[in-house]
């Protein structure tokens, strides 16, 4: 049984008891994302506007006539999250600039699936980073479009089964690599990328409260482990996130201001087998396919590696 | 308008654009009843670290007065994961009769 | 007091926003509303006007970043045409489901294919059923007034509804005209701050855009529904409040010569000009015709029109649009539709004109009165007609 990744065990009680996102929601038994919804509300506060995908979090929260949420919150479409964003935060900054709201800021916090953030919701992500808003974007990563039924996405890794590319006879599950999204944000000049996991819980709050200091875009990778999709037991939930960082599957960094930084280094990386092993979705997989991915993600993290080493942050580069 | 109302409402009784007033009114939903096991707590080996209360993706496990924790079962989905992640092992899942 | 400047028509109707005070504007350019959106960001860069310009990246970004805006309580306007507007049809009829009085102007043009950047109303003609407030404007003035009304009606407590103002592309958004522009201390007595029934901010929480089980969803519809049709009263009372200060008179519909007509030509939009000329041509000859035009489309205005077509033996509806394969123009059926009831109804025809652009001279205009009162005596010739279509 593996202890906590951090020396902070007795931090949880430190940690603010509101409930922002409350009991009564309807996700799924085990379900990492509303975990990971439940421990970003703490870290963000009370002065903040949620700004939601349609997806599995939106669908759960809020069924007409009750909402889960203690956060003034707003939902529009599927690929908008992060353009509604943007007209949040611009409405909020006029009305604060003209004197008819109170003079505080209010974050703006865009979620996302990553049905909403890889694909469909790309064009409005990529605008609204560009255009440079005061806003949060936060990816919850569950792998697949989960909440119309697990369909693939960009986002579903090498392998895996979903049901528009299940394993068969002509099939061994999904034959692309999952795209790489916060690299694509780092090439919009974003102040502060992440990636978090639900498993260290403290490590993604943490990350959450030094993007919501950023003035200006802000970018965090979440990745949310979903029982029913991944064909997982729902108590292994944490478990399976706290593989995928040890396997090097899903490491753990911080990209401040091009300075790429490791924030949970394992001394050694497991072999992916052990992430692969447990998960339903990818029980199809023979020897070949697996060496496949355990090469893939050694190289991957051997990339990352060279940028945590190599890369300077755009200060060190002024010259 | 904003206040308690009863379901399902008249379509006069529909607040505009479907809007919710009441923050955290999900709780009248209890989804408790959908468990099939129930988290069972020995708090001679409890520490008291909070690891369960950390992880519980419903956020329905709180500390009593001694300090111990314990999860409100008009919530719980029994989903066993403060169990799995108790390391102390204080925590056991059992089936609901 | 009011001033007349003569300038081109989309670049009063971005005057005409400006002086209702939008906290944020989000748009993106297309032919040929462009105008509107760049003219506004003329204003936000010198000055005169404190807003935010968002220089979104798609129309579909464009109207959720209005949503976001008027959602957390800003006064939020955007404009397109044509395709914009299908990129945005998500959208759209969430905007109104929501109640956001968000403003939109659109620079009517047809749909492509084949792609096609002239003027026609098929695009305004696909959202008809997604629960906005849909008016047109006839002449540059029009343009004016009304984009100044439409804040009013749309933010006005009893209506929360988003409104669009429809104005043709390149036939009136390109032309120069003179227009009476109000000025900002009148703008201000008559358009109040806006203060939102509900705003996103911790201040008040609230969740807007939830789910609606089956259970409810119907009741929801209705309850829409009724919004909207009750709208109608508070646009009466605008349009009153509007002639009282500036001595313009609005109407849902609008009636030139019908005393005694026997046949009326009803358009929609600009053409509507044009066919006055045809009409004072006609009377000349001695030909009792009368013309009507179309201004309040949503909602639909079932008593003004039901009264205007008394007394005439047959009426040519003068879409500029069409529904393939269907019954013709769109407007054309929902006025033979508002009028099947009547115990003395004329007789209804549809003349489809202008697709794409297609000048429609006043020879056109006398050459379909001149048809509708053959057709009158001598019954239907056709399900609807596409008028001019060479080899036909």
């Amino acid at each position: 049984m593996n202890i906590v990744e951090n020396f902070d065990l007795y931090a949880p009680r430190l940690v603010d008891k509101e409930e922002h996102f409350s009991a009564g929601h309807r996700a799924c038994q085990g379900c990492g994302e509303a975990l990971a919804i439940r421990l970003m509300c703490k870290a963000l506060g009370k002065d903040t506007v949620i700004v939601n995908a349609t997806g599995c979090m939106e669908v759960i929260s809020t069924m007409y006539p009750t909402t889960a949420w203690n956060l003034p919150w707003i939902h529009v479409a599927f690929p908008n999250s992060a353009s509604v964003g943007a007209g949040v935060e611009a409405g909020l900054k006029v009305l604060r600039r003209k004197g008819k709201i109170a003079d505080r800021k209010v974050k703006t916090v865009c979620i996302g699936g990553d049905g909403g953030t890889f694909d469909i919701g790309l064009q409005a992500l990529s605008g609204a980073m560009e255009r440079g808003h005061d806003l949060l974007y936060v990816c919850f990563d569950n792998e697949a479009y989960m909440n119309t039924g697990i369909q693939r996405s960009g986002a579903t890794p090498f392998g895996a089964s979903t049901t528009t590319n299940p394993t068969g006879a002509a099939s061994q599950g999904k034959n692309e690599w999952k795209k790489n999204i916060a690299e694509i944000i780092a090439a919009h000049n974003v102040p502060y990328i992440a990636t978090a996991c639900h498993s260290y819980p403290l490590d993604f709050m943490n990350k959450v409260k030094k993007a919501r200091e950023v003035e200006g875009p802000s970018y965090i990778h979440c990745l949310t482990v979903c029982p029913t999709g991944w064909r997982t037991a729902s108590e292994e939930t944490i478990k399976l996130g706290r593989l995928a960082v040890e396997t090097g599957v899903f490491p753990l960094y911080e990209i401040e201001e091009g300075k790429y930084r490791m924030t949970v280094k394992p001394d050694k990386l497991r072999s992916v087998e052990d992430y692969l092993k447990p998960q339903g979705r990818f029980r199809h997989l023979t020897p070949d396919s697996i060496q496949k991915i355990q090469d893939r993600v050694i190289m991957e993290y051997n990339k990352l590696l060279d940028k945590v080493e190599n890369l300077h942050s755009w200060d060190e580069l002024k010259g | 308008m904003k206040k308690e109302k009863k379901w399902p409402e008249d379509w006069q009784e529909v607040n505009p654009g479907c809007m919710v007033f009441r923050p955290g009114s999900a709780r009248e939903y209890h989804t408790g009843s959908w468990r099939a096991q129930r988290p069972v707590y020995d708090n001679s080996r409890c520490i008291k670290c909070g690891v369960c209360y950390i992880f519980c993706p419903e956020g329905c496990i709180s500390q009593d007065a001694d300090g111990y924790f314990v999860a409100d079962l008009d919530y719980c989905k029994g989903c066993g994961i403060c169990a799995h992640e108790c390391w102390p092992g204080a925590i056991t899942m059992v089936e609901e009769g | 007091m009011s001033e007349r400047i003569g300038m081109e028509i989309a670049l009063a109707a971005a005057e005409a926003v400006a002086l209702c005070r939008p906290d944020v504007i989000a748009a993106y350019p297309i032919t040929p509303n462009t105008h509107v959106p760049e003219h506004l960001s003329d204003i936000v860069a010198e000055g005169r006007l404190d807003a935010d310009f968002i220089c979104v990246e798609s129309e579909h970004s464009a109207l959720s970043a209005c949503c976001g805006a008027s959602g957390a309580g800003a006064r939020a306007f955007t404009a397109t045409s044509s395709q914009g507007l299908l990129y945005m049809a998500e959208v759209v009829p969430i905007v109104s489901s929501m109640r956001l009085p968000v403003v939109m102007i659109i620079g009517n043009r047809a749909l492509s294919g084949p792609i096609n950047i002239w003027n026609d109303h098929s695009d305004i003609m696909s959202q008809r059923d997604a629960g906005w407030i849909s008016m047109f404007a006839a002449n540059g003035q029009e343009v004016v007034d009304m984009a100044v009304q439409s804040f009013k009606i749309a933010e006005h407590r009893d209506v929360m509804l988003p409104v669009n103002l429809n104005l043709d592309g390149f036939q009136l958004t390109h032309v120069v005209e003179p227009m009476m522009f109000p000025n900002q201390e009148e703008v201000d007595a008559f358009l109040p701050e806006y203060k939102p029934y509900a705003a996103v901010h911790p201040d008040n929480i609230v969740s807007m855009g939830t789910l609606a089980l089956p259970e409810i969803f119907n009741e929801c519809m209705k309850a829409n529904d009724e919004v909207l049709k009750g709208s109608k009263k508070v646009i009466l009372e605008v349009w009153k409040e509007w002639e009282e200060k500036f001595g313009r008179s609005y109407k849902p519909v609008e009636s030139y010569r019908t005393e005694g007509a026997e046949v009326l030509l009803f358009a929609i939009g600009s053409m509507a000009e044009t066919a006055e000329v045809a009409v004072d041509q006609l009377r000349d000859k001695g030909m009792k015709v009368g013309l009507l035009k179309l201004r309040l489309w949503r909602p639909f205005p079932f008593e003004e029109l039901r009264e205007a077509v008394k007394g005439a033996k047959v009426v040519a509806v003068l879409d500029r649009a069409v529904s393939f394969g269907g019954p013709g123009g769109p407007v054309f059926s929902e006025v033979r539709s508002a009028l099947y009831d009547e115990k003395d109804r004329p007789m209804i025809i549809s003349e489809i004109i202008g697709l794409g652009g297609r000048d429609v001279p006043v020879g056109d205009f006398v050459k379909i009165a001149e048809k509708a009162a053959r057709v009158a005596k001598t019954g239907p010739e056709e399900e609807y007609e596409i008028f001019g279509v060479r080899g036909s």
